[in-house]
């Protein structure tokens, strides 16, 4: 295989890559510029991490997304994974050419068109924008997500398990929860992630939904941002990039030891 | 919700059980799939509804600031009697005023030109990670997944600061003496390409990759054996099998970048023109919400066949994974 591996497929890898950090890195690099200017190097200096933990709007914000992301992500992994067995087990059901519509279309659609018709909907039911009402809505767009994450892992997933499970006298509920769950169990841990992260990163819809008191975080980078590019920025966006990254190597370790720790297994239940 | 009849396939075996188990396994069955399904008609279809109703209602100035328009308050003959004042004045507004046009045209031709430019970027990073060793190609793949993981608004932002023209790019090219006159990149449509490009690679690059990474190379070799040169056997082989691939990625860059909002906004600056800024500024500086109800019902019709070819893409798609 390695002959293949020209010098061709090795540079166009390597510029790719190249093209997709480099801006990052420099964000990052910046953050901790001792001047003003973004973009004019005069020295090393943490200070600009120093103001930022003094900015209580900021800090605000941050809380606020906080809480947003992990109740949004945590009820869209049980509605994004309910979405996922429907899709895979139910094969024959009225509306269910709608009901894969549905958990398909978010995934494209502009975050505009579902801002503003959230928003809407809202307003119609007599919903005071805030809180709940991002809550709501994030929920909505990441539940997909996590559905097509936890989809991937059930249609790879051996149903004789079950069967032999359900054979041996396990009731559906003992059986979705000894031997379906550990096993889509990854996907769902990657599916709240990537419903988290989402949710975190969401400018667009949050604007729509959102009303007084509940800004978030890209909200308030936002507003920033219009006003120019500033190194305090700089700084919460090296901190938003950090705890994900960390939480991302976290996850994949985990995954790496139980997949060790499942051969280990296997093998010794070869031995016998 | 009766007429959701649950699969017989997907219930257990059931004879030998008691009743009540099986009224409890029916009854979970359909919850798990009366939860989602209720759960995304009301915050995802009947919201549409609404969009659509509204964008027949007239500018007024109240909270919220619209007329009411086929409202139950006055009873069922009250609603159809709204019939008769419904009004289309938004959409004929939309005709008649030239910005929207420009608008929605230069969105699709935007979207049109990055997703092009993504896939000529995208295509030879796929491949060459489906060739690498296998090995490395994990690490590869979180590679390009890791970038989604970090905020869409961040990377956008860090393109600013490359880009404007005291920016890195220009003190870079400046310093090598390629150019003697900074480059104006920033608030153009160069900088919309770039950041569209950049922001949706790695939506182009995964179903590209997952489509190469199962194709048989033993086909290309057999082709080479036959005498065929390298280009032609990409053309010949590799390229029509990769198509599902191409389809997925080129369907999930275009659809989102037609309504773009953030990267037009802070990358094209107040001169580019695009849909999703258009319906953004009625929204919040214009408070129009009829004639933004009205942005969105078109923009919406524009892209009903991409969104429909990508659903079935994506149905095909998992036919297949079974």
């Amino acid at each position: 295989m390695n002959t293949t591996w020209s010098r061709f497929n090795v540079t166009s890898i390597v510029l790719g890559f190249a093209f997709l950090y480099l801006p990052i890195v420099l964000l990052i690099v910046f953050s901790f510029n001792e001047s003003k200017l973004v973009t004019v190097w005069g020295g090393f200096s943490t200070k600009w991490y120093v103001s930022l933990f003094h900015n209580q709007g900021l800090m605000d914000a941050t809380w606020v997304t906080a809480r947003v992301g992990v109740i949004s992500a945590t009820v869209a992994t049980v509605l994004g994974t309910l979405a996922a067995l429907t899709l895979t087990r139910y094969t024959r059901f009225n509306g269910r050419v709608l009901f894969s519509g549905m958990v398909f279309a978010p995934l494209v659609m502009p975050e505009v068109i579902t801002g503003l018709s959230l928003l809407l909907l809202f307003v119609a039911v007599g919903l005071d924008r805030g809180f709940f009402t991002v809550t709501l809505a994030h929920i909505t767009l990441t539940m997909c997500f996590v559905a097509v994450v936890v989809q991937s892992r059930l249609v790879s997933f051996d149903r004789s398990l079950e069967e032999a499970a359900m054979d041996l006298g396990a009731t559906p509920a003992k059986t979705f929860f000894q031997i379906t769950l550990p096993v889509i169990l990854p996907a769902i841990v990657s599916g709240w992630m990537l419903a988290f992260t989402l949710s975190l990163d969401d400018l667009v819809i949050a604007s729509f939904t959102s009303g007084p008191g509940a800004t978030t975080l890209p909200m308030k980078i936002y507003s920033q941002v219009r006003l120019g590019v500033t190194p305090e920025i700089n700084a919460a966006c090296t901190i938003l990039i950090a705890v994900v990254a960390v939480g991302v190597i976290i996850a994949s370790i985990a995954n790496k030891r139980r997949e060790v720790q499942r051969q280990l297994d296997e093998q010794a239940a070869q031995r016998g | 919700m009766s007429n959701i009849a649950v699969a017989d396939a997907a219930a257990p075996p059931t004879a030998a059980k008691p009743f009540l188990t099986r009224l409890g396994a029916g009854f979970i069955n359909r919850l798990v799939i009366i939860v989602p399904y209720l759960w995304l008609l009301f915050f995802f279809l009947i919201p549409f509804v609404i969009v659509f109703k509204i964008s027949l209602s007239q500018t007024a100035i109240a909270m919220p600031p619209y007329t009411p328009v086929l409202d139950f308050s006055d009873g069922v003959s009250g609603f159809f009697a709204g019939f008769r004042d419904l009004n289309f004045d938004n959409y004929v507004w939309l005709t008649q005023d030239a910005l929207y046009f420009k608008a929605y045209i230069t969105s699709l031709i935007i979207a049109a030109i990055s997703t092009v430019l993504t896939l000529l970027v995208g295509y030879p990073i796929a491949y060459g990670m489906a060739r690498a060793p296998a090995t490395i190609r994990p690490t590869l793949l979180m590679l390009v997944i890791l970038p989604f993981w970090t905020s869409f608004l961040i990377r956008v932002y860090a393109w600013i600061g490359i880009l404007k023209p005291e920016g890195l790019l220009n003190q870079l090219l400046l310093s090598l003496h390629i150019i003697n006159q900074p480059l104006v990149i920033l608030n153009t449509y160069t900088a919309i390409f770039i950041g569209i490009v950049y922001s949706y690679l790695p939506f182009m690059v995964l179903p590209l990759y997952s489509s190469l990474e199962k194709m048989d190379y033993s086909l290309i070799e057999a082709a080479k054996d036959l005498g065929c040169p390298p280009t032609a056997a990409f053309w010949k082989i590799t390229f029509p099998l990769s198509l599902p691939g191409v389809i997925a990625g080129c369907l999930l860059v275009f659809i989102p970048a037609v309504g773009e909002f953030v990267i037009p906004d802070l990358l094209g600056g107040s001169q580019t023109l695009m849909i999703g800024k258009t319906l953004w500024n009625e929204f919040f500086a214009n408070r129009d919400w009829p004639v933004s109800s009205a942005v969105a019902v078109i923009l919406l019709l524009l892209l009903t066949v991409p969104i429909m070819l990508f659903q079935q893409a994506q149905a095909r798609a998992q036919e297949q994974g079974k």
